[in-house]
Order: C-alpha cells, then sequence, then structure tokens
C-alpha cells in the first residue's frame, strides 16, 4: 500500500474552504495528544484552553483586546502576500509604529487637547509605513529579499524600544522602572462600552480595515492588479502594471496597518510603553493571514481563534499548570497543518495498492 | 535461412491496443501500430491527439494502462528511458535538454549510462558526424550553437546508443528549409543501413516527401494507416482533422500608404547572458498591411516583441511610432492608449493569468483602454460589462469551454489563443503585434485565427506577425521578413519570396546578397 498524490484538474473548492477547518481539527487532537503526553487529562485542559475564556464578559472583551491587533496587522499583511511580497517584519512595523505614536504623550505630555489621539493614530500609521518602506525599497531598488530585510529590521526595532523606554523615554517620576510615563487622558483610546470591559476602539478599526480591504481586493481594480502581480508577475507586467510599485504599495499598507495596531496596543490596552510590548502579534499575524485564506473576512474569524490560543494558554496556565508556551506550540500546528492541509487544494490522496515487486531493479534509473 | 527470412519480414516493433488513460481522458485508446525494420514511419496527428503520449510509453517514460509492445517479436514491459535504451530505442525530443554552459561532448557523457573519458567520446561523436553529414564541434559551448546545432547534438547522442529505433518528435519544427534538407539526408542515410525512424510531424509536405508508411491518430485513436507518397497534403489533412481544413480567404485590400507602425534605430542589449540583443531594427507597417517576421527561434523575436510591446522601453521616443505618435518612451499601457493591442507567445502566464477567469483574463488587457465602460468610480469593476464583453469575444472566436466562465488554465492551448487574440481584435486595434499566432494549436482554431488577421489588416489596420511557422507567413503576409542574431532583414515582398530566399536569410545570409540578385539562379 502506498500513498499517491494526484494532481486535480482544477483548484478544489470545497477543500479550499474546507481546509482550514481540517487543520482546526488536526490541532485539536494533536493537543489532546500533547497534554496526554505530558500527563494532563486532555478533555479538561482543553475545555480550559478554547472554551472556558468564551464563558464570560469581560474575557470576550479581552478576546476582543488580543484579536485587534492580530486581525489589523493581519489584514494588511494579505495584501502583501497576495502580490507575492513576503513581509515577515510586521512585529518591527508594530513598535516603530506604537513609538512614533506615543511622540506627543511621552515628549509633550503637557499638550492636551483633543487632537492629540488622531495625530497619533496617524504618526502610528506614518512610522509603521516609513519602517516599512525600508525593506521595500531595497526589494525594488536593489532586489533583495524582502524575507530577511524585513525580519532583521524587528531586532532592530526591539532593541531601539528597549533603550529607548530605558534611557532617553525612561519615566523620571517613575522609580527607575523601564516603562514610558503613563498616557494622559486624551492619549488614551477610549473603550467600546466602558460599563462591561476592556475593548477599546482598536477593534472597531480591525473590523472596519477588513471591510475596506475586502472591498478593494475583490471589487476595484486595485484588487485586481494586487491579485494579478501576485500570481502571475509576467502577466502583470503585460497588464501594465509595475512590480515595483506594487512592491512599495503592499508594504505601505500592511506595514501602516500594523504601526496602528502598535499605536492601538499602546493607547488602548497598556497605556504607556514598555521594553516588551508585543507577544508575537506580528508574526501571529502571518499564521491568521494564512488561516483567514488571505482573504479579509476570513481573516477577522481566524484572528479571533489565535487569540483565544492567547487566552486559553493563560487560562490553562492558570486551571491546569500547563507553560503558556503552550500557545506558541499550538499556534504554530495550525500554520504547520494549515499549510499542509492546503496541498488537498490541488491534489488529491490516492491509495495504492503496491504492484506485485518486478524481478528487475529497473526503476532505479528513471 | 528460414529464421533470418522471418526475421527481416517480421516487424521491428508492434503495438497492440496499446492505452493511457489519464483521469477520465482517454489520451490513448487501443493503438496498434506497426513498425518494420529500415522505414521511416510518420505518426501524424494535431495536438492532442495522443501523439506525445503514445511516444512517450514506447521510450519508456508512461506506463501503459493497457496493450501490448513486442518488440523484434518479443512482449516488453519498457519501465523506463535507460530500458529502452538498451533494448535499442532512442529518442530526440522536440525541446533539448543540454546544458547551455558546457561543452557539446560534455552534455553526450551526462546521456551515457556507462561515464566515459571526455576525449574518447569527443572522438567518437566527431566520427559519427562525418559519417552522417551532422557538422559539430565537440569542444563548442552549447550556449553559443545555433538551434540546428543544439538538435545535431541530442542526435548524435543518441546515435551513440547504436539504436535501431530512431524517435524524433517534430525535428523540422526549428530548422530553416535547408537544415531541414541537410537533416533528411542524415534520414535517409540511417534508413539505408537498416535503421526504423518513427517520425513524429504534423508538416504534411515533408512527410509525403520523406515516409514510407504513415499512421494518422485523431483524438488517442488510430484513424488510418497509409501510403503518405500516394495521398496528397489535402487528404492527409482531411484524415488528421477529421474534416475540411478552412482555407484563409485574402483579397488584397487597397492599402493606404499611412505608416501606422514605425520602428527606426532600435537597439536593445540582451538583458541576461543568454538573451539576444537586437541591433538596428528598421521596420514600417502601414495600413492594411501585414508584415511577417520570420526565423528560427531564439534569434531575438521575444526581444524584439518586448521593445515594441512597451515592456522594454526605449532610450529615445522616436524609435517607436504608434500611429504618428512617438511611443519610445510609453510603457504597454501608453502604447495601447495610441491604438495598439499586442498578443505575446506564451498564452499562460503572459498573455492570460492561468488562474484568473476568462473574464478578469479580459480586464488584464484592456482596463485602460475601455476605462469608460469597464471601471465605476473608485476603481470599481462593472463585473457584468466586463463579463458580457468577455461572453462576445468567446463568440466571436469560437472558443469552446467547459463552463460560463473558466479560469484560463482549464482551457485547451489552442481556444485560449482564439480568446486571447479575440480579446484584442475586439477593440479594432489600429496596430496589431502578434507573437507565434498559431503556436501549438490545431488546425482549425489556426486558420481561425489567421481568417482574423486578415479581416483585421482588411479593415485598415496595421499587423505584425513574429512567426517560426513559414506555411503561416506566406498564407497571409504581404511581405516577410527575417530575424537572424538580433537583426531584421529588409522586407521581402511576397510576390518575390520564396521558402529558398527567406530560409537562406534564416540561416543567417547578408541580406544586401540576396536583395540584388534572384537566388533561385545561385542555388
Amino acid at each position: 500500500m502506498r500513498i499517491e498524490l494526484v494532481k486535480r484538474p482544477q483548484r478544489s473548492a470545497l477543500f479550499s474552504m474546507l481546509s482550514p477547518f481540517i487543520a482546526l481539527g488536526l490541532t485539536l487532537v494533536a493537543g489532546a495528544a500533547l497534554f496526554l503526553a505530558l500527563g494532563k487529562n486532555p478533555g479538561e485542559a482543553l475545555y480550559y484552553y478554547f472554551v472556558d475564556p468564551l464563558h464570560e464578559t469581560w474575557s470576550l472583551h479581552e478576546l476582543a483586546v488580543k484579536a485587534a491587533p492580530l486581525i489589523l496587522i493581519a489584514v494588511g499583511l494579505s495584501v502583501c502576500f497576495r502580490s507575492n511580497n513576503w513581509n515577515i517584519g510586521a512585529e518591527g512595523q508594530f513598535i516603530i509604529g506604537a513609538m512614533a505614536g506615543s511622540i506627543l504623550p511621552v515628549m509633550f505630555p503637557d499638550f492636551q487637547s483633543w487632537v492629540v489621539l488622531p495625530l497619533m493614530l496617524l504618526l502610528g500609521v506614518a512610522g509603521g509605513a516609513a519602517y516599512a518602506s525600508i525593506p521595500a525599497v531595497l526589494k525594488a531598488r536593489f532586489n533583495t529579499s524582502e524575507i530577511l530585510t524585513s525580519l532583521m529590521l524587528v531586532y532592530v526595532a526591539q532593541l531601539f524600544l528597549d533603550w529607548m523606554v530605558r534611557g532617553p523615554w525612561r519615566n523620571p517620576a517613575g522609580f527607575n522602572f523601564p516603562e514610558t510615563r503613563t498616557f494622559h487622558a486624551f492619549a488614551t483610546l477610549p473603550e467600546i462600552w466602558p460599563a462591561s470591559g476592556r475593548a477599546h476602539w482598536g477593534f472597531i478599526f480591525a473590523l472596519l480595515a477588513a471591510l475596506v480591504l475586502w472591498f478593494v481586493m475583490t471589487r476595484t481594480l486595485k484588487g485586481f492588479e494586487i491579485r494579478l502581480l501576485g500570481q502571475s508577475p509576467r502577466a502583470g507586467r503585460f497588464a501594465g502594471f509595475s512590480r515595483e510599485k506594487m512592491v512599495l504599495f503592499s508594504f505601505l499598507v500592511s506595514g501602516g496597518l500594523a504601526g496602528l495596531a502598535g499605536i492601538c496596543e499602546v493607547s488602548g490596552a497598556i497605556g504607556q510603553l514598555r521594553p516588551i510590548i508585543s507577544p508575537g502579534y506580528g508574526f501571529t499575524a502571518i499564521i491568521i493571514a494564512f488561516l483567514g485564506r488571505l482573504n479579509p473576512l476570513g481573516i477577522v474569524a481566524a484572528g479571533l481563534v489565535l487569540a483565544l490560543t492567547y487566552l486559553g494558554g493563560e487560562a490553562a496556565q492558570i486551571s491546569v499548570g500547563l507553560s503558556d508556551k503552550v500557545a506558541r506550540v499550538f499556534q504554530g500546528m495550525i500554520l504547520f497543518f494549515v499549510l499542509a492541509c492546503d496541498t488537498l487544494i490541488h491534489y488529491r490522496i490516492r491509495l495504492v495498492a503496491e504492484p506485485a515487486v518486478r524481478g528487475e531493479g529497473a526503476r532505479a534509473d528513471v | 535461412m528460414d529464421s533470418t527470412g522471418d526475421a527481416a519480414a517480421e516487424p521491428l516493433l508492434e503495438v497492440r491496443g496499446l492505452s493511457k488513460i489519464f483521469g477520465t481522458l482517454k489520451a490513448c485508446d487501443s493503438i496498434d501500430l506497426e513498425i518494420r525494420r529500415g522505414e521511416i514511419h510518420a505518426l501524424l496527428g494535431e495536438n492532442g491527439a495522443g501523439k506525445s503520449t503514445l511516444v512517450k510509453m514506447l521510450f519508456g517514460a508512461l506506463e501503459p494502462t493497457a496493450g501490448t509492445i513486442r518488440w523484434k517479436g518479443q512482449e516488453v514491459a519498457i519501465r523506463s528511458p535507460g530500458e529502452a535504451r538498451r533494448l535499442g530505442i532512442g529518442m530526440v525530443f522536440q525541446h533539448f535538454s543540454l546544458f547551455d554552459a558546457l561543452t557539446a561532448a560534455e552534455n553526450i557523457i551526462l546521456s551515457l549510462d556507462d561515464p566515459a573519458p571526455v576525449s574518447a567520446v569527443a572522438a567518437r561523436a566527431r566520427e559519427l558526424s562525418r559519417a552522417y553529414g551532422l557538422p559539430l564541434d565537440p569542444q563548442a559551448h552549447v550556449g553559443d550553437l545555433s538551434v540546428g546545432e543544439r538538435q545535431r547534438i541530442e542526435i548524435i547522442r543518441c546515435l551513440l546508443q547504436d539504436p535501431e529505433l530512431i524517435i524524433l518528435d517534430e525535428p523540422t519544427s526549428v530548422l530553416t528549409p535547408q537544415e531541414a534538407d541537410k537533416l533528411f539526408d542524415t534520414l535517409e542515410t540511417l534508413r539505408s543501413e537498416g535503421r526504423s525512424i518513427l517520425y513524429i510531424s504534423h508538416r504534411l509536405e515533408e512527410v509525403k516527401r520523406l515516409c514510407d508508411r504513415a499512421t494518422v491518430l485523431r483524438g488517442g485513436r488510430v484513424v488510418g494507416h497509409s501510403d503518405p507518397r500516394r495521398e496528397t497534403a489535402a487528404s492527409l489533412a482531411r484524415m488528421m482533422v477529421g474534416g475540411d481544413v478552412p482555407v484563409v480567404v485574402r483579397d488584397k485590400p487597397a492599402a493606404t500608404r499611412e505608416a501606422l507602425l514605425e520602428v527606426r534605430g532600435l537597439n536593445r542589449k540582451a538583458g541576461h547572458p543568454f538573451a539576444v540583443s537586437l541591433s538596428e531594427i528598421e521596420l514600417t507597417v502601414h495600413a492594411g498591411e501585414i508584415l511577417g517576421v520570420a526565423g528560427v527561434a531564439g534569434n531575438g523575436q521575444g526581444e524584439l516583441f518586448e521593445a515594441i510591446s512597451g515592456e522594454a522601453l526605449q532610450e529615445s521616443a522616436d524609435t517607436v511610432r504608434i500611429c504618428g505618435h512617438a511611443a519610445g518612451r510609453h510603457d504597454i499601457t501608453g502604447r495601447r492608449l495610441m491604438g495598439a493591442a499586442f498578443v505575446p507567445e506564451e498564452r499562460l502566464g503572459h498573455a492570460a493569468a492561468p488562474f484568473m477567469t476568462l473574464t478578469q483574463n479580459l480586464l488584464l488587457s484592456r482596463y485602460r483602454t475601455d476605462a469608460r465602460a469597464f471601471l465605476g468610480r473608485l476603481g470599481i469593476i462593472r463585473n457584468a460589462v466586463v463579463a458580457s464583453a468577455a461572453k462576445r469575444v468567446s463568440t466571436a472566436m469560437d472558443v469552446r469551454k467547459g463552463s460560463e466562465d473558466p479560469e484560463a488554465t482549464a482551457l485547451s492551448g489552442g481556444n485560449l489563443q482564439k480568446f486571447v487574440i479575440g480579446r484584442e481584435l475586439d477593440r479594432q486595434p489600429r496596430v496589431l503585434v502578434v507573437n507565434q499566432p498559431t503556436w501549438g494549436v490545431d488546425a482549425g482554431a489556426a486558420a481561425r485565427i489567421r481568417q482574423a488577421l486578415v479581416d483585421l489588416a482588411k479593415g485598415g489596420s496595421a499587423v505584425l506577425v513574429i512567426s517560426q511557422d513559414l506555411d503561416e507567413l506566406f498564407e497571409i503576409c504581404d511581405a516577410i521578413a527575417v530575424m537572424h542574431g538580433g537583426r531584421l532583414s529588409t522586407p521581402v515582398p511576397i510576390a518575390e519570396a520564396t521558402y529558398e530566399k527567406i530560409g537562406l536569410l534564416m540561416g543567417g545570409a547578408r541580406p544586401e546578397a540576396t536583395s540584388g540578385l534572384p537566388l533561385e539562379e545561385t542555388v
């Protein structure tokens, strides 16, 4: 018996839709096996991981808090990935966006007015976009690999933030803790529903961004250009679209949205800059973009699922005593299974009974 | 003596009921074929008739679903090309598998089952090249050789195995008429030695001239065995196509002398080591005129197309003029807006995006020229309008498709080609530049495409056709220029053009020498 992959004549629409669900199912099975191996009751662990965080209103708010940056970054990345540009550095763009947006409340704390918040958001977008333009220009001009350059710039951004909050931007009244001053009221992103929980306007921005980009991708010439250049660069050039401009465009969009996510996170959820402001949102968003089929609406759903792995990780740590690293393991497994299941879109599996072994080893030289 | 008499009479290769099924497609449907010793046997058929599948099974590259192959009377299972070679079957593929950076001799060594020193192989190759009239320098780097010379390497590499049956897949499709003549001499020498040749072609004239017997395939089945010498090209074509092939109707339009496409002093450096640089290209196409550009593949046709289409820009705006506008500094969109339309050689991946629907592929080349109809405010695509235009194109060009709006990759080559040409014709462009309009397209679709090009010119447009198919150029063009080594000859008016004259230009004869004196006398 051997397993063969047979190429389908056409992409399977069915498996295109099912693949993320099969992947989630396989992740649950593998997760249960993992918990069993750790000596925990898999049923109980999975319950605390995936169901318990959805029980109460405040924890649903927490879900939205976690999902907001993930969705914002992932919809931007979907534009990049669709156009065949591989921005792996959203984490860095997130950090630089957060820092650029924090300039006003940190350096000019006395400037207090309702214009502060809109300015912060704009600065956040500009910071993320500017930081993303570095790998974009390098790719368009010198044909460097954007995968390497964007990834390396993440570490630059992380260390820059670390240095700033320990040095120039440290809170003068903060007992030498490595953090900036807390943002004043005009610099704080308001909560959507202050009475019931912490979810802030970042989540609304994320939904809006997903809707707008979904419309752009499916209905407009720009979306057509993005998809065409991504699938078939030569046909894109024949159509008269410029690859170089698309590199810039897609990096600016994804960088800008990552920057917006960054400033929303610090002004909405944290309230100040610290040495570490992201538990890897920029990297998790890559998984979300693929789990959501690079479709902005699918990404909203995938973003909520991955946000749950963060919450579940915390819950399982408290209730079952699992390491919080388990969240990373889950995220990794989801990506792994999604990519594996995507094979089924183009191939089907066929089981073949092994033919009787033939005398000569003639197959060897094919 | 009896036994040897039997051996001579019995076929070298006998195929009975050979079938190959891919999913639901019967690529080959119980094929019977018999090849005798010392004959040149033609395998005829259109694209998709099952020729390649059959040959791949004979050469061990595909496993048959059913049927038997008998080699010298023994039933055999050919499981790999290596096994086919050991039996004595050699093959020269249509698309060569040679490494540009290695020498001819090194390339030959790579294909040998037992490694041998370079000097020995080079000596043996030289010997064979003399014996069979295949001039070749074993030390030359493949990258520097012409297509004809590369084919000789493939043939010599095949002869080194001392095969009794040689399979040749469309060998003349890349040769000039003169090179083809030399190849025929070689094949006749091989036949006189008692070797058999399976000759795959769709060029009926050469099959009539060269082959002893022919097997015709259509839709995966054998539709007839015949003696090609007793058939006419038209009767063979009818067998292949299963009906009459439409003839292109062409009456001379009143050519106004208005130049719609002009190229003056076009130079272009090669972009990569194996590209061709263009030098001092001059051409003019007038309204109502079809100008053909002939030439062996890889002499700069692709580079010329990119330069005229605007995928590559020129230094000076006046180098390319379209409908009187200086176009050299405009990109492809700008040139389309001046009234030009383009159809590149590669259908999938260049003219059309494989995984986009026909509607989206229509938009691909026309979103700007038809912006008013196709796009609303904010660049929103009016899907219904584009879809109805795509439908109009499909109807006009008789594009056969499985569903209403399939992805480009789901269409057969011929149907997709009809669509990408129809997409441009639907605009009624003043200038059409098309590269290899009917490459790999079946006879019916090819005739339809050629007729469409002729009709467009009749309507007063200028058409530039780049093609390797000389028959096609002679059928539709008013004048033919030849591309060789990145240079373009002065166009030869169709009344003065002969295969011989064009063939010599394709082989690199200097245009000055041929334009003056009538060539028929010197050859």
